[in-house]
């Protein structure tokens, strides 16, 4: 279906001169100067490039983006702290308090469930869960993407045929049905387990992704400098390549934590995600959905935590957008 | 003669393209580079130059392209047959090139010194510390300022002038014998243009390097060059020293390039265009692929029949050749004075 080599013109002279329009991070037209310079810095290595700074001022400027990351941050942080910051263990039993309803006495900030166990403290390591796999499966993912996006677009051809079948075929296989034979063969349980059978199925939005921008990049007038210099192609495609398509990576990396926090609640929601005792998202809200009409904060609690971070991690994607893109956005 | 540095043969590069078949974009090109000497390669855009130069460099078959014959000889090597690795230990090495445009041929996220100090470790066995002190180094000789500081600068803080500078400072990092530039004052503006050429005379005596000179500048060859190749319709057309090519022109179209510069003599306002437009490469026309374009044809069929060889025209002193089947008529009209400045109009009858 795809054959990408008919949009290509034939005479490759031309291409080197033309002006390349993709220059993803620079700042417009004229390619403005940056007003400060880090032209007399000590350093010898990598200063916070110019590029950078002046997209992380259009992040900061964003301020659902900001928002969201400051929500992101808050929930994910107490996550990871919630061996200290929980009232309970997600597994101690309150007696006294079974089936209580959110309230501030005995510090059941989200009431307790049918046995009595803090449901607060339950969200919270389940929270911790949810995030650690996601976290994992984006970092996963980008990587399985990244090098077969690279390597597709710049070796073109059979390769690339090869590959982009690949992600076809991946793609096309009903994802949550592969997913759920995969995790209950391989055992589900552990979050690991979990973080790398869904990385296996996520990385083909970015490999598509790379693979575009290194079918132009390649043609880049830099890369073309880069291998008239002598370069290989593997110091072409990591250091020339990729690190030009950055910006998109970064977006895509952050949509695939919401995706993966999601994908990863529906496993544990249907009873192949993590296992028992510890507690996810997904599970907490599975346990709760029975007695859901008279104890509504047994599914409503977890499920306000999943809706919260994927909506938050997907507004801070598209503030990294904007401020990576300028295109698409006003003057910072 | 002593042994040319480069020699090119019978090059015949041809491109795979997607409803136009099979695009031959250099054709039977040939020519020699001197030790020491800067040969200018003159064409309009399409013209075959710059894909010569990639096919000479191993870098056509990155784009669907393929060396189809020919050989390239350079020190005893043809480059056109040597494996992968041994081409591009060339490349950059003994081969370098400097681009077009200064903006465009730098890695946006890579620091300026970060880029030089990686070409010079590809092609040596030295130390990041030593080849960030070459590099500051070189820096200074092509006359960047504050060189130490300026190595940790993103391209994006340069000037187009400073690229170039850069680029040259890249070109030169591994002593090159055949330094390759590709219109390498185009992009700039005419102050800078004169620096940077200064600058690259400078590099290539220092180095002792031959120049390969692409350009449409003429201007640019005659104060650049020893010999002059024209290329046309993926062909060279007419080759000469440089004085041969502007005094006596003895191809058509190399004498319509030359009138088409503005001159100081008759009527400054009005330039002299060649008429008609550069052929496409697919679909050249049979015969001398000038002819739908050339004053000197007449109407003579040969012209559209025959494709002339690379005829060399007698001269003890500089060999020279004209790819055109009446090249004589021209040596006698060069001596009647200014050849052909109204003789444009004639070439529209095919």
């Amino acid at each position: 279906m795809t054959d990408d080599r008919g949009a290509r013109t034939p005479i490759e002279e031309g291409r080197a001169h033309a002006e390349d329009p993709r220059m993803p991070l620079e700042g417009g037209p004229g390619g403005r100067m940056p007003t400060e310079q880090s032209a007399g810095s000590e350093q010898p290595d990598v200063p916070l490039q110019a590029q950078w700074r002046r997209a992380l001022r259009r992040f900061l400027r964003h301020r659902v983006a900001m928002a969201s990351l400051t929500i992101f941050a808050v929930i994910a942080i107490a996550s990871f702290l919630a061996g200290w910051i929980a009232p309970y263990s997600y597994e101690e039993i309150d007696l006294q308090n079974r089936s209580s309803p959110p309230t501030l006495e005995a510090y059941h900030f989200f009431g307790t469930d049918k046995v009595g166990r803090d449901y607060f403290s339950r969200v919270l390591f389940g929270t911790q869960t949810s995030v650690q796999v996601a976290l994992l499966v984006a970092l996963l993912s980008t990587v399985i993407g990244t090098i077969l996006g690279a390597v597709s677009g710049y070796y073109r051809g059979i390769v690339d045929n090869a590959l982009m079948r690949l992600v076809d075929l991946v793609i096309t296989v009903p994802f949550l049905a592969v997913v759920l034979v995969a995790a209950s063969y391989l055992g589900s349980g552990s979050p690991v387990k979990i973080a790398i059978i869904l990385g296996l199925v996520m990385w083909t939005t970015i490999a598509r992704i790379v693979r575009g921008q290194s079918l132009s990049l390649r043609e880049a007038e830099y890369v073309q400098a880069a291998r008239v210099s002598g370069a290989g192609d593997l110091r072409i495609m990591f250091r020339h390549i990729v690190p030009n398509t950055m910006g998109p990576i970064i977006v895509n990396a952050t949509l695939v934590v919401a995706q993966a926090i999601l994908l990863e609640s529906t496993l544990s929601f249907l009873g192949f995600g993590i296992e028992p005792p510890t507690p996810a998202l997904g599970k907490l809200i599975a346990d709760g959905q029975g007695s859901m009409l008279d104890q509504w904060w047994l599914v409503v609690m977890p499920g306000l935590v999943i809706v919260t971070l994927s909506l938050t991690i997907n507004f801070i994607g598209d503030g990294l957008r904007d401020a990576l893109d300028p295109s698409t956005s006003g003057r910072g | 003669m002593a042994d040319p540095l480069l020699s090119v043969r019978d090059l015949v590069t041809e491109f795979r393209s997607e409803g136009e078949g099979t695009v031959r974009a250099v054709n039977q090109v040939s020519f020699d580079v001197q030790p020491g000497e800067t040969v200018g390669l003159v064409g309009e855009s399409g013209s075959g130059k710059s894909v010569t130069m990639m096919s000479i460099l191993g870098l056509v078959n990155q784009s669907n392209g393929r060396v189809v014959d020919g050989q390239a000889m350079f020190e005893g090597r043809d480059l056109l047959s040597l494996p992968d690795d041994e081409i591009r230990a060339l490349r950059g090495g003994d081969l370098a090139m400097i681009f077009q445009d200064p903006m465009t041929s730098l890695n946006p996220v890579l620091t300026v010194g970060k880029q030089i100090a990686e070409a010079i470790l590809t092609h040596q066995d030295i130390s990041k510390a030593q080849a960030r002190a070459r590099t500051v180094e070189l820096l200074s000789k092509v006359g960047v300022a504050n060189p130490e500081g300026r190595y940790d600068d993103y391209p994006h803080e340069f000037s187009g002038g400073m690229r170039q500078r850069a680029m040259i400072a890249m070109a030169m990092a591994n002593r090159p014998r055949l330094l390759i530039a590709d219109e390498p004052t185009t992009a700039l503006d005419v102050t800078v243009q004169a620096q940077v050429l200064g600058l690259l005379r400078e590099a290539k005596d220092q180095a002792n390097a031959s120049t390969i000179l692409i350009t449409h500048d003429l201007g640019l060859v005659a104060e650049m060059a020893d010999r002059v190749v024209v290329m046309y319709g993926g062909r060279v057309v007419e080759i000469g020293s440089v004085e041969d090519i502007f005094h006596e022109p003895r191809h058509p179209y190399t004498v319509g390039l030359l009138a088409s510069l503005p001159r100081l003599e008759g009527d400054p306002e009005r330039l002299q265009p060649i008429p008609g437009q550069p052929p496409s490469l697919a679909h050249l026309p049979g015969g001398c692929v000038f002819h739908p374009r050339c004053f000197l044809r007449q109407g003579r069929e040969v012209c559209r029949r025959e494709e002339p060889d690379l005829y060399s025209i007698e001269d003890p002193h500089n060999p020279r050749g004209s790819r055109c089947h009446f090249h004589e008529e021209l040596s006698r009209r060069a001596s009647g004075g200014a050849p052909a400045r109204d003789a444009g109009v004639e070439g529209r009858d095919a």
